[in-house]
């Protein structure tokens, strides 16, 4: 292993006393948990069980959304999210989402990359392409992509599609991924793909997957939050929420009796 | 039958079976050493034969968990179970063979009686069959303070091994005519101790099973 492994892993994001009501409904009831660098995290749970709510939560995704009211504190390396002084675009830089559907823009492949880094201010063409090249590479996409970065991005393949969805968001430098089921739409081979990605880039990033796939969780992560009826239920490594998980609630779960 | 009663019921199916299986090799320890009791080399043959059966389960229970884990992607306490069984099986099978070899014995010694009457083996025996026997129900009701109480029988077999050890090296020393019967007499005793090793170490898989947590509750 070329990068020594700290022995307690450093906790990257931190959620504490988390509520979130829409109006009346509220779907995360006292949410507490820590994310580590260097992990992927997989966030499990039935649908409705807020497990995509917490993760829209870590880079405020739900803010614009009308009704809504969030308490407790969420910190990135220690300082809150939801503070007055937070930069939102700052904050949505440094951590960033890939969506179930890939949502890539009507653009070349070459201009989805550079999209973000032209939005932080990059106009040098030579800076701007060695970006698209390394972050093409980084989600193993250079090798199809490099004879075809001026095609529309849209002719690409689903699995591709959502390949250059992280590679755009690569190309920003972000520091926490967060996946909403980025594989559901996607054949096994390339959610195969999608998987050992993230193994790839857990290296350098702090990786958090929701997914309704249990298979997918116990493959592809170190940690396994399960969420029930907006409540953190069990929160654990992988290897143990799935052989030997200590809540009745989390063992009808992974064995298919909720 | 929704796809999770189905599975269910296959579980059901596997433990049931695995039950049989047990309860063939139970009955090849006590007809082994019945027929090292009464001379009986036809039953001793029956014993022979029976261990193909219990070798036939063995590799059927076998294949029925692999699917099982390929097909349903088992997990905690399913996964255990399944875990549980496929290690299980292995050391009844050995039980099994173990069983086997006291017939065998029981053949050599057969052709005149023995030097002494049995009393000790019989005894070391009928603890063996005790502990399969609680093995397997601490299997099936899941009672762990069964399997602990099973697991202390142990203790007991090793006492008589070592006691019976003891004696039958006496014998050899001071009657060199002896050391035919005795030496195998010894050997039956030496397959009933490691039967019951085979038991305990079931023991320890249904508590894994039970409580996921693995651990040498015995030497």
């Amino acid at each position: 292993m070329a990068t020594r492994q700290p022995i307690e892993p450093q906790p990257k994001v931190e959620v504490k006393g988390l509520n979130l009501y829409y109006g009346q409904h509220q779907a995360l009831k006292d949410v507490g948990l820590a994310f580590y660098a260097n992990q992927v995290t997989a966030i499990i749970g039935p649908s409705g069980c807020g497990k995509s709510t917490l993760l829209r939560c870590l880079n405020r995704m739900n803010d614009g959304i009308a009704g809504i009211r969030i308490e407790g504190k969420i910190a990135l390396d220690g300082s809150d999210i939801y503070g007055r002084r937070q930069d939102l675009i700052q904050l949505r830089k440094a951590v960033g989402m890939v969506f179930q559907r890939p949502n890539v823009f009507p653009l070349s492949i070459f201009d989805n990359v550079a999209y973000g880094p032209r939005v932080h201010g990059l106009k040098n063409h030579a800076r701007l392409a060695e970006i698209v090249e390394r972050s093409l590479a980084s989600v193993g996409l250079w090798g199809e992509a490099r004879d075809r970065l001026n095609a529309p991005a849209l002719g690409l393949s689903l699995g591709n599609r959502q390949l250059l969805c992280l590679a755009r968001l690569v190309a920003v430098e972000p520091e926490v991924i967060l996946l909403d089921e980025p594989a559901s739409a996607l054949d096994p081979i390339s959610t195969l793909r999608i998987e050992e990605l993230m193994r790839e880039l857990q290296k350098e990033y702090t990786i958090i997957i929701v997914t309704h796939n249990m298979q997918q969780a116990a493959r592809a992560s170190d940690r396994t939050a399960f969420m029930l009826a907006g409540e953190l239920v069990e929160y654990g490594e992988t290897r143990q929420i799935f052989t030997n998980p200590r809540d009745s609630r989390t063992e009808r779960y992974v064995t298919g009796k909720l | 039958m929704s796809v999770r009663e189905s599975f269910d019921r296959e579980l059901q199916v596997l433990q049931k079976d695995l039950l049989k299986m047990g309860m063939v090799a139970e009955d090849m320890v006590h007809k082994a050493l019945q027929a090292l009791a009464n001379r009986d080399m036809a039953l001793a043959d029956t014993v022979v034969a029976m261990d193909d059966e219990v070798d036939r389960l063995n590799l059927e229970i076998e294949s029925r968990c692999l699917q099982l884990i390929a097909l349903q992607q088992p997990m905690a306490k399913d996964l255990r179970t399944i875990a549980a069984v496929m290690k299980i099986i292995t050391d009844v099978e050995r039980v099994g063979d173990y069983a086997v070899d006291i017939a065998k014995e029981s053949v050599k010694l057969a052709d005149r009686p023995l030097f002494k009457p049995l009393v000790d083996i019989p005894n070391m025996a009928e603890l063996v069959k005790k502990m399969l026997r609680e093995s397997l129900e601490g299997f099936v009701t899941r009672d762990l303070n069964l399997i602990h109480q099973m697991i202390r029988h142990d203790d007991d077999v090793d006492h008589l091994y070592k006691y019976l050890f003891d004696e039958l090296m006496g014998f050899m020393e001071k009657d060199p005519r002896l050391v035919y019967q005795a030496l195998h007499l010894l050997m039956i005793t030496r397959s009933l101790e490691r039967i019951a090793d085979h038991i305990t170490n079931i023991g320890e898989r249904v508590i894994y099973m039970e409580t996921g947590e693995m651990k040498e509750l015995h030497a």
